[in-house]
C-alpha cells in the first residue's frame, strides 16, 4: 500500500491524513484513565488529611522523577547526577528566602527552574559530547562539584547544616504555608506538578519528543537522517534540568529548609530507582514508581530499616534481570497476554 | 624546614592512601575494560573482603597475612559465584540495567553486613611490627604507611609483569583493545573475564583490609568511597593498570593535601580536575580504547 502524500494522488488530501500522522495524533489524545492519578490526588486531600505531608513529599518525588524521565527515559541520557539540578533549584529558593531577597513562592520557583536550566545548559553543552561510562562519571562529578561548592560557601549556604526555617510568603498573598497543616503545600505542589506534567506530555508527543525517542533507539540512524542530535539532546537535558530545579525549589518551599542532602548521590540514586521501578520512558512511570517506593519506604523503612534496604536491593536486582520496564511494563505485558485479545476484538 | 617535613608527611600519607585506592580499583579497571560492564558494586566486594579480614583477625585470631589470604580467597570465591549466576546475564544489557543491578547488589551487601555483623564500625588491630614509627633518615614516619607504599609498588610491578610477559596477560590486553577480534582469534573471553573478575575482587578485598585502619570499615563503606573508585578508574583509563596506579596516587596525595589545608569542600578540586581531564581525554590518562 503506497501512501506517499504526493500531489499526483488526490485521495490523500493533507499530510494529516497520512496514517503515520494519524497514529501520532492519536497518541496525543487524552484517554479516560489519564484522569485517575489526579482524581486520586484530589481524593487523598479529602480522605486522608493526616497524610498530606506525606502526599506533598510524594508529589515532589513524582515531579523529580518526571524530569529525569525526560532525559533518561525519552532521550536515553544515562545520568546518576540529576540531584545537581534538584539541589540548584532548592538552593536558589533557599538562598533567596533566607537572606530576605525574594520570598514570593511562584516567582521563586520560576527562578529555581531558570537557575537549574542554566546549569543544565552549560553542563549539557560539554557533558553530552561524551557517552557511556564517561558521561555517567561526568554527571556524578558535576553533582559532587556543586555539593562541595555549597559546602565551601558555608558563610552563605550554612555548609553541612544548611539553611533552616526559610520564610516563604503566602501564595497569591492569601494562602499561607503552615508548618502544622500541609493543606496549602499539598494543593500548591499538586498544581505545580499538573502544569509541569502537561508541559512534559505535550513535549514528548511533539515531533521534538519523537526525535528524542529516535535518538535513544538508534543514534546512528538519527545522525543519518540529518537530525541535529547534539542540539536536541542539550535542549532536552536543559528542560529536564529546569524541571528538576522546580522540583528542588518545591522541596525547599514545602519543607521550609534546604541542606546538602539535596545534592546527594543518594538522592540521585533514589530518583533513578523510583523511575525504573515505575517504568521509564512512559510518562506515568514516575507516578507509579514514586507511589510504590515512597509508600514502602514510609511504612516499612521507619520500622525495619535494614530489611527495607535488603528488600530494595533484591527488588532492584530482580528488576534489572527480569522486569526491565518496571511495574507499568509488567502491567502492559500482562494486559497483552490476558486482556489484549478482548480489547482488540 | 618544618614546612618541608610537614609536606613530606602529607605526601607520604597521600601516597599510602592512594596505594589503597589503587589496590581496590585495579580489578574494576580491568574488568570494565574487558567487558564494558559498569560494576558499581566493586566497592561492596572491597567491603566484604575487609570484613572477612578484620573478623578473621579479631574473632578467629588469625595473623595479618593469613587474614589477608583468607579475605582474598573468600571474596574471589563469592565474586565467581555472583558472576556465574547473575552478572553474566547482563553483559549484553544496557548500562542502565547494569547500574541498577549493581546498586541493588550494594544495598544487599550493606543490609547483609548490618544484619550479620552489626551497624557499628570495625577496627583493625595492626600487628606490632607494623604499628610503630620508622626512621627514614631524614624523618620519622609511620611504618604502616611505608609498608603500604612498598606493597602497592610491588603489586603494580607484579601485575605489570603478568600483563606484559604472560600468555593470559597478552590475552587480556588483546581483549581490551578489540574484543570481537580477540574472540574470533579463539580467545575464551568468558573464561578470561571470570578469572580477572575473581582476581580483581580478591584484590579489592585486600585493599579493603589494608585500608580499614584509616578509612574505617562500616556497612556504608561500599557507597561512601564509590565515587573515588570510579574516579580512579575513569581517570586512569579502562583496562590500564599503570594508568590507574598514577591516577590513584594523584588522587590520594591531592585528597590528603586539600583535606588538610581546605577542610571544608577542598575536594571540589578533585572533581573539577576529573571533569576537565575526562573532557580532554574521555578514555582516561592511559586508556587505549577509543570511546
Amino acid at each position: 500500500m503506497n501512501v506517499a502524500a504526493s500531489p499526483a494522488r488526490p485521495a490523500v488530501a493533507t499530510p494529516l491524513d497520512h496514517p503515520a500522522a494519524r497514529v501520532l495524533i492519536g497518541r496525543h489524545r487524552l484517554r479516560w484513565w489519564e484522569t485517575l492519578p489526579w482524581l486520586a490526588a484530589v481524593g487523598l486531600y479529602f480522605a486522608f488529611p493526616a497524610y498530606l505531608g506525606f502526599g506533598t513529599e510524594l508529589l515532589v518525588a513524582i515531579l523529580f522523577a518526571l524530569a529525569l524521565d525526560l532525559a533518561l527515559g525519552y532521550a536515553g541520557i544515562i545520568t546518576l547526577g540529576h540531584a545537581a539540578f534538584f539541589g540548584t533549584g532548592a538552593y536558589t529558593v533557599g538562598l533567596l528566602a533566607f537572606w530576605g531577597i525574594w520570598t514570593e513562592p511562584i516567582s521563586s520557583l520560576v527562578l529555581a527552574g531558570v537557575a537549574a536550566g542554566v546549569v543544565g545548559l552549560l553542563s549539557g553543552l560539554v557533558l553530552l559530547r561524551t557517552r557511556g561510562l564517561t558521561l555517567l562519571m561526568l554527571t556524578i562529578c558535576t553533582m559532587a562539584l556543586l555539593e562541595q561548592a555549597a559546602n565551601m560557601a558555608h558563610d552563605y549556604t550554612g555548609g553541612f547544616d544548611g539553611l533552616p526555617s526559610l520564610p516563604i510568603a503566602p501564595v497569591f498573598g492569601v494562602f499561607e504555608f503552615s508548618p502544622l497543616y500541609d493543606n496549602t503545600q499539598y494543593v500548591y505542589a499538586l498544581i505545580v506538578l499538573l502544569i509541569c506534567f502537561l508541559l512534559v506530555r505535550t513535549l514528548v508527543y511533539s515531533p521534538f519528543g519523537q526525535s528524542l525517542t529516535g535518538i535513544r533507539e538508534n543514534l546512528l540512524r538519527m545522525h543519518a537522517v540529518g537530525s541535529p542530535v547534539r542540539r536536541r539532546l542539550v535542549i532536552c537535558y536543559t528542560i529536564s534540568a529546569a524541571l528538576a530545579g522546580i522540583a528542588g525549589g518545591l522541596w525547599a518551599q514545602t519543607n521550609a529548609y534546604v541542606n546538602l542532602s539535596t545534592f546527594d548521590l543518594d538522592r540521585a540514586a533514589t530518583v533513578l530507582i523510583v523511575l525504573i521501578l515505575g517504568g521509564y520512558g512512559r510518562l506515568y512511570g514516575a507516578f507509579v514508581g514514586a507511589v510504590a517506593y515512597l509508600a514502602l519506604e514510609h511504612f516499612l523503612a521507619r520500622i525495619y530499616p535494614t530489611a527495607w534496604q535488603l528488600g530494595l536491593g533484591l527488588l532492584l536486582v530482580l528488576i534489572a534481570l527480569f522486569a526491565r520496564n518496571g511495574i507499568l511494563g509488567l502491567g502492559e505485558a500482562l494486559w497483552r497476554r490476558y486482556g489484549g485479545k478482548r480489547a482488540a476484538s | 624546614m618544618d614546612f618541608a617535613a610537614d609536606f613530606a608527611g602529607i605526601f607520604l600519607g597521600g601516597l599510602a592512601a592512594g596505594t589503597v585506592l589503587f589496590i581496590v580499583s585495579v580489578g574494576l579497571s580491568v574488568t570494565m575494560g574487558l567487558m564494558g560492564f559498569v560494576n558499581l558494586a566493586h566497592g561492596a566486594f572491597a567491603m566484604f573482603g575487609g570484613y572477612v579480614i578484620v573478623l578473621a583477625m579479631n574473632r578467629a585470631h588469625f595473623g595479618f597475612a593469613a587474614a589477608l589470604a583468607v579475605g582474598f580467597v573468600a571474596t574471589a570465591a563469592l565474586s565467581v559465584l555472583l558472576e556465574r549466576l547473575l552478572y553474566r546475564r547482563l553483559y549484553r544489557a544496557g548500562e542502565l540495567d547494569q547500574v541498577l543491578f549493581t546498586i541493588g547488589l550494594i544495598f544487599i551487601f550493606i543490609a547483609g553486613i548490618t544484619i550479620v555483623v552489626g551497624p557499628e564500625g570495625q577496627t583493625l588491630e595492626l600487628p606490632p611490627a607494623l604499628g610503630g614509627q620508622l626512621n627514614l633518615g631524614f624523618m620519622q614516619y609511620r611504618t604502616y604507611s611505608i609498608f603500604l607504599i612498598v606493597v602497592g609498588f610491588l603489586i603494580v610491578i607484579g601485575i605489570w609483569l603478568v600483563f606484559e610477559r604472560t600468555r593470559i596477560g597478552a590475552q587480556i590486553r588483546a581483549t581490551v583493545d578489540n574484543r570481537r577480534m580477540a574472540e574470533s582469534l579463539g580467545i575464551n573471553v568468558d573464561r578470561l573475564f571470570t578469572i580477572t573478575f575473581a582476581f580483581g575482587s580478591g584484590m579489592a578485598a585486600i585493599g579493603g583490609g589494608l585500608g580499614a585502619e584509616f578509612l574505617g570499615l562500616d556497612p556504608q563503606y561500599a557507597l561512601k568511597y564509590l565515587v573515588y573508585f570510579l574516579i580512579a578508574v575513569s581517570v586512569g583509563g579502562l583496562g590500564s593498570v599503570v594508568g590507574v596506579y598514577y591516577a590513584s596516587l594523584l588522587i590520594g596525595v591531592l585528597d590528603f593535601t586539600l583535606k588538610l589545608y581546605l577542610p571544608k569542600g577542598g575536594t571540589i578540586f578533585i572533581y573539577a580536575l576529573t571533569i576537565l581531564l575526562l573532557l580532554w581525554r574521555p578514555q582516561g590518562l592511559l586508556g587505549r580504547k577509543e570511546t
